[in-house]
């Protein structure tokens, strides 16, 4: 039988929202199980990855990379206000290069990936489902889970520590520009003093918890996008309830990994 | 060129024309409360073309929609090339599914890939044997085929619906299927357009050798390409037979379908 999902939102029947909740989270968890059954069973769709790993991952580098900038320059603005008041200058390079690696960079490319690819994923998944593109892949015998959902997914769990670790070199370098127009210090003084005490295990984890957020995005949107129903409403309401979600699931997961790396590498 | 299959063991039972390629058996399926399809029942063999007709909602679409085993039957059976396709595993339901062509009544073209990606895509995933130039020489053929020849690069929202309906047809037949299941091949085309397409579709029948189903609420295209005419109303088939038939017929839904169509 067909292979998609088979309702439009998560609360969208005339069950209480509680229950609709629960089924929504059931019909997430035997989608998981599918596209998993799928994507570790040849044939292996390589093409559509490579494919999706330029839309998904090479294609938010700009906005990735100007995020990432962003966050290095307020920190370095509002952290030099406050290590100035308490008299701790010295640590501001310290400060915005562990703020921007094991937190800032994460989260944001996260959320910026969430809201750009996530949205993408949504709508046009949503489209072809809506305009029977998915079942005229399915009739001709090719999964659309395998070809769809799984090389997204896997492109979305690739592509995140790879944007993450442009997000954080450009927070770092950008911090570091902010800091030397209000007060000059040379590159690698600030680097060195930035680092200085640094685990390699330190960056290592918050850039591969990514890696999560990457397969939250990456499913959740693809599970809105191959179960909408209806016409343009239905690709409107997939797209963001795919970015919406994918979202609210990044942050939540956020909290409970940050948690869970402080206890695996204290 | 010709395709050779890559695996037909399914098949052997619709190589002859005696044997059904299609078996429809009692088939049944409701939505909640709304019973759509009610016992339905009849074959179709290679070289027969059965033509579907009915108002808007009598469950015809859902029916071919069970045939590629896309919707499971709430009773009965569907058996295609001796596959049942609400029960098989699916690589045999795979296997089923490569000797059918769609043609979807929208053409469901895939909107981000050109039409000779179009064509080419069941071909990318079941002919890995084919070079890039024999590829590219089956699509030229395919889209010869549909009268279609020069728009190779074209998008899909570049072409008309018409030119989307050939190209959905040249897709359909890549594979060199058995069967052809054809949804509403002329809804929304002009009458030239669609004369055009049910020329298309004849000839393609008698080339190929098909066993085709072709649901449509136009009974000009029926009269056409059909060689045998169901009419279904409230989930059952109310007549089935040549068109003769159907005009000698003193049914009363029956006279009203003619007597709108002509």
């Amino acid at each position: 039988m067909s292979k998609t999902p088979s309702v439009a939102l998560p609360i969208s029947t005339n069950s209480s929202p509680v229950v609709a909740v629960l089924e929504w989270f059931g019909e997430f968890g035997i989608f998981m199980w599918q596209v998993l059954r799928a994507a570790v069973s040849p044939p292996y769709q390589i093409k559509e990855f490579v494919r999706q790993l330029d839309e998904i991952g090479a294609r938010s580098l700009p906005l990735v990379a100007l995020a990432g900038s962003a966050v290095g320059v307020v920190l370095a603005l509002q952290a030099r206000y406050s290590l100035v008041r308490f008299g701790a200058k010295s640590l501001l390079p310290s400060a915005i290069v562990f703020a921007v690696v094991t937190e800032m960079s994460p989260i944001i490319t996260g959320l910026v990936v969430s809201g750009r690819a996530g949205a993408g994923i949504g709508a046009e998944l949503a489209s072809m489902k809506v305009s029977e593109q998915i079942d005229a892949i399915e009739i001709s015998a090719v999964d659309p889970l395998k070809l769809l959902a799984a090389t997204r997914i896997a492109a979305c769990i690739v592509a995140l520590p790879l944007l993450t670790l442009v997000a954080s070199f450009c927070g770092v370098v950008m911090g570091w520009v902010a800091s030397t127009i209000v007060e000059p210090i040379a590159l690698m003084r600030f680097i060195n003093t930035g680092f200085k005490g640094a685990e390699f295990k330190d960056f290592l984890a918050p850039t591969f918890k990514t890696c999560v957020y990457g397969m939250i995005i990456g499913s959740v949107a693809s599970f809105q996008g191959m179960r909408a129903k209806g016409g343009a409403e239905g690709v409107g309401s997939a797209a963001t309830t795919s970015v919406v979600l994918s979202s609210l699931f990044v942050i939540l997961a956020d909290v409970i990994l940050v948690k869970v790396i402080l206890l695996l590498f204290p | 060129m010709q395709v050779a299959d890559e695996d037909r063991p399914a098949v052997e039972i619709a190589e002859s024309n005696d044997a059904p390629a299609i078996e429809i058996q009692s088939v049944a399926k409701s939505y909640g409360p709304q019973r759509v399809l009610d016992g339905v029942s009849f074959n179709v063999r290679r070289g027969e073309t059965l033509a579907i007709l009915g108002k808007s909602g009598t469950g015809k679409s859902v029916l071919l929609k069970i045939i590629v085993g896309l919707q499971k039957p709430d009773a009965g059976a569907a058996i295609v090339l001796g596959t049942n396709m609400s029960e098989a595993s699916e690589d045999d339901i795979a296997s089923a599914r490569k000797q059918m062509g769609f043609l979807f009544q929208h053409a469901a073209l895939y909107d981000s890939l050109s039409v000779e990606e179009n064509v080419a895509f069941p071909l990318d995933h079941h002919r890995k044997d084919l070079s890039p130039s024999e590829r590219k020489e089956r699509v030229q053929d395919l889209l010869h085929e549909v009268g279609l020849d020069g728009h190779l690069n074209k998008m899909p929202s570049d072409i008309s619906g018409g030119m989307q309906k050939r190209v959905g047809l040249a897709r359909a037949l890549a594979l060199d299927p058995i069967i052809l299941l054809l949804d509403e091949p002329t809804a929304g085309l002009d009458p030239i357009s669609s004369g055009e397409i049910d020329e298309l579709v004849l000839n393609l029948q008698h080339k190929h050798n098909l066993a085709s189903i072709v649901v449509t609420h136009d009974m000009v295209s029926a009269r056409t390409i059909a060689t045998r005419i169901a009419l279904m109303d409230k989930g059952k088939i109310v007549i089935e037979g040549k068109f003769d038939d159907l005009q000698k017929s003193g049914e009363s839904f029956v006279a009203q379908f003619l007597h709108r169509n002509f």
